[in-house]
């Protein structure tokens, strides 16, 4: 298990090394500086500022001065946004868009199970249909039109809750839910599926014939079966949602981590998009990590199987 | 066993979300309302509340009401004393002026001097704060040439002669000087505060000090800000606004839904609501100094080149069509190059002078491009490429020009719409036929607009030229007798105009959504947006 986990974790650090590097030079092929009024100012400042940057030098140079700064935890200074550090941005609006993203995951997965159970245990019937039309909704719907639309109508109309802004536990509740839609409708449609299937199984009969009640042959043994797809999806879709929705959080007006995955790229702010970039791919390979330990856990076939490579 | 790793999975999950909880800083501006509280959106981030770096209106909008200069604007954008105690001594060649520093402090109880101007100026002008608005400074007596590493710091225009005592020396003697001074970039700045802070001045409300009628009493990055009354300010009696709450949204349904919920006292109509608020007295236009025109791409091709194929496009054009069934922003006919905001002497609008109109005339239209054509020995226009960003808005412009050309003239439009970024670049290295440009004024004289269709301007991106257009605007930039450089100034108008160097479409404008209990706002049309100073809560229920 210890020399499995410490491979594992090698690998991680060469694909984390290889996006990193990857990213680097793919972004310096964008067009344009970071500079806000490009054409405006004068050619000795627009020297002067690239030269401020670093951005002067040949582009190894570049690179290698960034790797040694980001092995000494430093992510640098934003480009655009005056000189605040990379690392206070993310600091501040990823505690934001993780909230609002665990919680949408929590509402999804809890949503979704029920769904997907309930749709597996009456597969062909009515609630089975009104199950999958839910999940087909859930995909098709982008999330601007779910988030606008309770905010204009839970907000604005009914005025339940706030229309935006984050102000208080209240300002979380409607872009959690816009974004938990998706959530929803992955997880039902992995746990009809595998609960379709997992109720023909065998060793469901066995538990039947040894005369457990119903409740517990679900719950113990299909719907434990029925998790391993889900939990495989769950974790990417996880990091997905955690680290921020551009789209959710400025139709919310929430101060979150999603934008700057889009707003650095137009404004040229390498540092940010660097920043965003190690992030992001730092924490969705430590989660496929951690989900494949997690494998081991509800299937214990997985756990011995990676034991004995 | 598997009950357990339930339970601890459940409790792991709860702990993660109540430690993400504590660290999310939630919470409002909005503390108690004393009936003269300003609730406002604004739709980014200021970058920076460094006046010598700062270049965009949101910072601007800050700085104009926190800080105070020699001068600032009223609400009819018109420079009135500030700092300056009293209107300045003026030399006869209009060169040297001599200011007197009003008895005024800072938020930290130290006197206003004339050194922070001086400071300021010189800071913006030293190369190693690379400036991006330091040619607004250009006009000091060597002040390009210390910002270009030819002169000494000692020698450039501005001098503080004792701490309440400011001589200025211009390079050459203009009639918008003061109109200037109300410029961000011109506020003053002390010097201990910006070594104390170093690199992180002004990146927190904290790390600056106020002279204005507000300080910034609370900034949380990428979410809100606050104003406070200044109980500093050398004019606080007539400040009536309390509290100022700001807070950041780039959505405009949210901003609308905000309004709605009475979070924002203001917020920006897109197009998409003005139906809702057709008639509705909240709404009302935001006057920008913002000029949008097509330019043609003179270049190489034989085509644009030809005069009469120029005026054909402008000709073909039906503005008002655009202005109110595409744009659905307030904006207003065009009636010349220079916008209508523009003053020409310090008591009459340039545009109350000299107008110009552009008729909308497919006929005519259709028979100059045909004699154009011929000129050049053309027997059919080609396809032409019009340049444009990808943003909805653009788009939506975009292709009603396309339709106008192929109707009107009977030309095909090929529309290529690419990123900001590109757009820019694709203009400098002149990779289109045809692209929008659109200029604002960045101070207040006719030549912040026609000095930029010299041929020799990176911001000419179609590269008209005309010899004697930029004889006449080299010669106005420097010409001391302001009476003949006005008429220089009309006349460089004017060839431009006739030739069709580039096609007039709009004055832009925007609409804006208030509620009728905001009193006095007055807006500006250059650098900052609006002026907090004036504003009062009046009636609000």
């Amino acid at each position: 298990m210890l020399r499995y986990t410490l491979k594992r974790l090698g690998y991680m650090v060469v694909t984390l090394w290889l996006i990193i590097t990857i990213t680097f030079f793919i972004m310096h092929l964008l067009p344009g500086t970071p500079l806000k009024n490009e054409e405006k100012i004068p050619p000795q400042v627009r020297e002067q500022i690239l030269e401020q940057y670093g951005l002067k030098d040949p582009l190894p140079v570049q690179y290698v001065k960034f790797m040694g700064n980001l092995l000494q935890g430093d992510l640098g200074k934003s480009m655009t946004l005056d000189g605040r550090n990379v690392a206070d941005f993310i600091v501040e609006g990823f505690p934001v868009s993780a909230f609002v993203g665990s919680q949408a995951v929590i509402f999804g997965t809890l949503i979704g199970l029920l769904l997907g159970t309930i749709a597996g245990l009456n597969r062909g019937k009515l609630v089975d249909n009104a199950a999958i039309i839910v999940a087909v909704l859930g995909v098709s719907v982008p999330s601007f039109v779910m988030g606008g639309f309770l905010s204009y109508f839970v907000g604005v109309k009914l005025q339940w809750l706030p229309t935006g802004l984050w102000e208080s536990y209240e300002s979380s509740i409607l872009p959690s839910l816009a974004l938990s839609f998706g959530v929803i409708a992955q997880i039902s449609r992995y746990v009809r599926t595998e609960m379709v299937e997992v109720l023909d199984q065998d060793y469901m009969k066995t538990a039947k014939a040894k005369g457990l009640n119903r409740s517990t042959v679900i719950i113990r043994h299909a719907l434990r079966n029925a998790l391993i797809p889900a939990v495989t999806v769950l974790g990417p879709l996880a990091v997905n949602i955690i680290t921020g929705s551009l789209v959710i959080e400025q139709i919310f007006a929430l101060p979150g981590l999603g934008k700057f995955f889009v707003q650095s790229i137009q404004q040229n702010d390498y540092t940010m998009i660097m920043g965003v970039t190690v992030f992001y791919s730092a924490l969705i390979i430590i989660v496929i990590f951690l989900v494949d330990l997690l494998y081991g856990l509800i299937d214990p076939r997985i756990r011995i199987s990676g034991a004995k490579e | 066993m598997s009950k357990g790793f339930k339970l601890s999975s459940v409790f792991a999950v709860l702990l993660a979300l109540s430690l993400v909880l504590s660290a999310c800083n939630f919470g409002s501006n909005s503390g108690s309302d004393d009936g003269q509280t300003l609730n406002l959106i604004e739709l980014q981030e200021p970058p920076s509340l460094d006046s010598a770096k700062a270049t965009d209106s949101v910072s601007f909008t800050i700085l104009d009401n926190v800080l105070e200069g020699l001068y600032r604007a009223d609400g009819k954008d018109q420079p009135v004393l500030a700092m300056a105690a009293e209107e300045p001594k003026v030399s006869d060649d209009q060169k040297t002026w001599t200011f007197k520093i009003r008895d005024a402090k800072w938020s930290d109880g130290k006197p206003v001097t004339a050194k922070d101007f001086e400071y300021s100026w010189k800071r913006v002008l030293d190369p190693k704060t690379a400036s991006e608005y330091v040619q607004m400074m250009y006009v000091l007596e060597n002040a390009e040439e210390y910002n270009t590493g030819k002169a000494k710091v000692e020698d450039v225009g501005v001098k503080a002669l004792d701490d309440k005592t400011l001589e200025v020396k211009l390079k050459t003697a203009i009639p918008y000087f003061k109109a200037l001074l109300t410029f961000p970039t011109f506020l003053p700045q002390r010097q201990d505060i910006v070594e104390k802070y170093g690199d992180k001045y002004a990146l927190e409300a904290k790390n600056m000090v106020y002279n204005g009628a507000f300080v910034l009493s609370d900034w949380k990055h990428e979410k809100s800000f606050q104003y406070k009354k200044n109980d500093l300010y050398w004019d606080k009696a007539n400040v009536k606004l309390n509290t100022v709450n700001v807070n950041i949204v780039k959505d405009s349904a949210q901003a609308i839904n905000l309004y709605e919920t009475g979070k924002t006292d203001f917020a920006y109509l897109g197009a998409e609501f003005l139906d809702k608020y057709k008639s509705s007295k909240e709404k009302f236009v935001i006057e920008e100094s913002s000029v949008w025109y097509l330019e043609f791409n003179q270049r190489e091709k034989e085509f644009f080149k030809n005069q009469k194929i120029r005026q054909a496009f402008s000709l073909a054009i039906d503005r008002q069509k655009l202005i109110d069934s595409v744009l659905k922003n307030g904006s207003t006919l065009p009636s010349g190059f220079v916008h209508s905001a523009i003053y020409a002497t310090p008591d009459k609008k340039y545009r109350d002078i000299v107008k110009y109109d552009f008729p909308f005339d497919p006929a005519k239209a259709k028979q100059l491009l045909a004699e154009g054509l011929k000129e050049i020995g053309m027997d059919k226009a080609p396809t032409v490429e019009l340049l444009t960003d990808d943003t909805t808005k653009a788009k939506r412009q975009a292709e009603f020009f396309k339709e106008q050309f192929r109707v009107n003239l009977g030309v095909n439009v090929e529309i290529a719409s690419v990123t900001f970024k590109e757009r820019l670049n694709r203009g400098k290295n002149g990779k289109f036929d045809i692209v929008i440009g659109g200029w604002s004024a960045d101070y207040n004289d006719p030549l912040t607009y026609l000095t930029i269709m010299k041929s020799d301007e990176s911001y000419n991106r179609g590269k008209w030229k005309n010899d004697e257009y930029d004889k006449l605007i080299r010669a106005a930039t420097v010409n001391e007798n302001y009476e003949e450089r006005l008429e220089q100034l009309k006349q460089a108008e004017k060839i431009l105009m006739d030739e069709t160097g580039i096609a007039m479409l709009y004055f832009r404008n925007q609409l804006g959504l208030k509620k009728d209990y905001v009193k006095n706002w007055p807006w500006r049309v250059i650098g900052a947006q609006y002026s907090l100073k004036e504003v009062s809560i009046e009636g609000k229920k």
